[in-house]
């Protein structure tokens, strides 16, 4: 264990920019959500996700957010185990009838302000299992949201790119008023 | 003697491939039962394409399958959950799905249809849904005990389901599953379904097993349109498989010391899984290779400077690994947690058909890579780890094992990557057949079913995860431990909601 602490130590974090343009980009993204948390939440935006029928591909590339390489907590964004604590529900999946109920519970018990992320194909209107007896549609048929953001599954860049674009659209819309 | 030989049957289907399927009676479907029952077969699948019930059995001996179909009569046909419990979960789904009732079944239960649908039996003879009876759970009695219900909506980023705990105090009596939330109809979907719209379908049954049950569902396919894909594509079929299986163990080996709060490990499996998942972006162009695999072949070559990045990954996780192995071995406080702990019983393994690191960490060694040989992997060279203590820690000990058979079968399929075409001609259309496939998923064997009509459409498709036969283990691995450790447990198993659910 030693070993694998002091090299962590000394090889420095993994998160620095590679020189890969992917990695560019995400350099990119990470200053700009860095910026727009921290105007708007003061480092403390708590994400609930809730899995309303997804296949779990696109829990894959979520929980991914929390590895070395996109380390979505620096932002002070961070995952949430109650809804009760919740500002953001990131919702994947078609929303299956057995799950609107739960769904919908779920969002009722999430104190306002609060805002609705539809991720991945199948959450924006029910992707490749619309019209199934058994789907209800989009996150949007069950409840209101305010971003989607499409993909099979969207890549964790993707992702960071989305809650860019929900912080900053929350920010102009809180000027406005 | 072949399988089919011990089992009274009359005609055989002429376009049922690669393993027969013959028609039964009572007397046919009941010595299946036996033989089931007995321990002599497996029970590899069961499932409804009314009237018809089919039974799909390995004898794992002599690596041999069947299916059996029984015609229901009047919708009845002989449970085989009565004397055969793996069973049970899968009459209690088609009675939902189909309507056809499983006589003398121990559980009346309804498993997918929690009440919410507008039809019941929606593959069968649709009728209209009525207000559901509250779903009564067995009962646990004794005194202090009381209930602790969790879900469908859980703590983690995880999949929805429901568990009921009666527990003593901190001690687990009996853990009550309740599944079906995720169910969004596939198998409805893939009726009637283009075979490239039907594939894409496979591969969203359960995502982190994208791969393989595109790959059971190309086999299935090509078995019944009888054609076989290039070699190459053969070779970038298990590449991809391979990647898969070390990026879910990866993430699995990480998330389950993370439930023992040891977030090191979990940290660094987490790079392991990352580092595998972009190198399998730069060489297939999706992190988790979707829709690649496709009948007939795979829908594009591997990248140009692909083996040149995954000989690069090679040497990453052969340098890194050894040592995070290391540390999980010698951390005491980890040990504590994970050594003993969710005990799968050997001979529950071994009746249940348990796949993957639950099947393999309980003595019972079956791969369909092995068993079954299917391409290319009759061509290489890998060992099976097998262990017996059944624990949390064998099911950690599988995978990692596993992940260096991974790492030496990547490297044995570049060094011998065929060239050519990665896509066989289009087959006839006109074709009527029935096919099977079978892939061995990171977490167990994947099976997929088939018939297609004469148009290149799917009539009927049926995909059987590997959890079935896991799930309901886990409700007995739980019994006797203590509620903190469910979370542990639960990873170490690490079933699919929504390969199950459907």
């Amino acid at each position: 264990m030693r070993r694998t602490l002091i090299e962590s130590l000394t090889r420095g974090p993994l998160t620095e920019p590679a020189p890969a343009p992917d990695e560019a980009s995400l350099a990119e993204i990470a200053k700009s959500l860095d910026r727009a948390a921290r105007a708007r939440l003061g480092r403390s935006l708590s994400i609930r996700e809730v899995d309303a029928g997804s296949c779990n591909g696109c829990e894959l590339e979520i929980h991914a957010l929390g590895n070395a390489f996109y380390d979505l907590e620096r932002f002070g964004l961070h995952f949430v185990a109650s809804p009760r604590h919740a500002d953001v529900l990131m919702v994947t999946g078609p929303v299956t009838k057995n799950m609107r109920e739960a769904l919908l519970r779920t969002y009722n018990a999430t104190p306002d302000p609060k805002w609705v992320i539809a991720v991945g194909d199948c959450a924006g209107n029910g992707g490749v299992f619309a019209g199934s007896y058994a789907v209800a549609g989009g996150v949007s048929d069950a409840i209101p949201v305010d971003l989607h953001i499409p993909g099979c599954p969207p890549s964790p860049t993707a992702l960071l790119k989305g809650l860019i674009a929900l912080l900053e659209g929350t920010n102009r819309n809180a000027r406005k008023a | 003697m072949a399988l089919l030989d011990r089992i009274p049957h009359s005609e055989i289907a002429d376009r049922h491939r690669p393993w027969p399927r013959a028609s039964v009676t009572d007397e046919g479907w009941g010595c299946a039962i036996d033989l089931l029952a007995g321990g002599e077969l497996t029970l590899l699948g069961l499932w409804g394409d009314a009237p018809d019930v089919h039974m799909a059995l390995l004898d794992e001996r002599a690596n041999d399958a069947a299916v059996v179909s029984y015609r229901s009569k009047d919708g009845k046909y002989p449970s085989v959950g009565a004397r055969h419990a793996p069973a049970i979960r899968l009459e209690r789904a088609m009675r939902d799905l189909f309507g056809l009732e499983a006589t003398g079944s121990p559980d009346a239960r309804p498993w997918l249809d929690l009440g919410f649908w507008d039809v019941r039996h929606p593959l069968g003879k649709q009728r209209p849904a009525q207000k559901p009876a509250p779903y009564a759970f067995l009962p646990a009695e004794g005194e202090g005990l009381h209930q602790i219900p969790v879900g469908p909506v859980h703590a983690g980023i995880i999949e929805p389901g429901h568990f009921r705990f009666t527990a003593n105090g901190e001690h687990v009596v009996r853990l009550e599953q309740r599944l079906g939330y995720v169910h969004k109809g596939i198998e409805s979907l893939m009726a009637g379904a283009a075979l490239d719209a039907a594939a894409k379908l496979a591969g969203r049954t359960s995502g982190d097993s994208t791969v393989a049950y595109a790959y059971a569902f190309a086999q299935a396919a090509e078995a019944a349109l009888q054609m076989t894909p290039p070699p190459r594509a053969a070779y970038l079929r298990a590449v991809m498989a391979e990647l898969e299986r070390l990026a879910n163990h990866f993430g699995d080996i990480g998330a389950i010391c993370n439930d023992a709060s040891f977030a090191l490990m979990h940290a660094q499996c987490g790079i392991l899984r990352e580092r595998t998942l972009r190198a399998a972006q730069a060489c297939f162009g999706h992190r988790l290779m979707m829709d690649v695999i496709v009948p007939g072949g795979v829908a594009r070559d591997i990248a140009p400077e692909g083996v040149a990045v995954l000989r690069a990954l090679l040497a990453e996780v052969r340098k890194t690994f050894p040592r995070l192995v290391e540390l999980y071995d010698n951390t005491a406080s980890l040990q504590d947690r994970t050594v003993s702990t969710g005990i799968v019983r050997a001979d529950y393994a071994r009746r249940f058909g348990a796949g993957g690191y639950v099947g393999r960490g309980s003595g019972r060694s079956f791969d369909a890579r092995r068993n079954l040989g299917y391409a290319p992997y009759a061509d290489l060279k890998f060992e099976v780890p097998v262990l017996g203590t059944g624990d949390v820690n064998a099911r950690v000990w599988i995978r990692i094992r596993e992940v260096e058979q991974s790492l030496e079968l990547v490297e044995q399929i570049l060094d011998r990557m065929p060239g050519g075409n990665v896509r066989a001609a289009a087959a006839p259309k006109g074709r009527i057949g029935e096919g099977v496939g079978i892939a061995e998923a990171f977490r167990g064997d994947v099976m997929v079913w088939l018939r297609l009509d004469g148009k290149g459409r799917v009539a009927r498709c049926h995909l059987r995860d590997a959890s079935w036969f896991q799930w309901p283990l886990l409700e007995n691995a739980i019994e006797g431990n203590i509620v903190a450790d469910f979370p542990l447990c639960n990873k170490s198993f690490n079933c699919s909601y929504s390969g199950h659910d459907l």
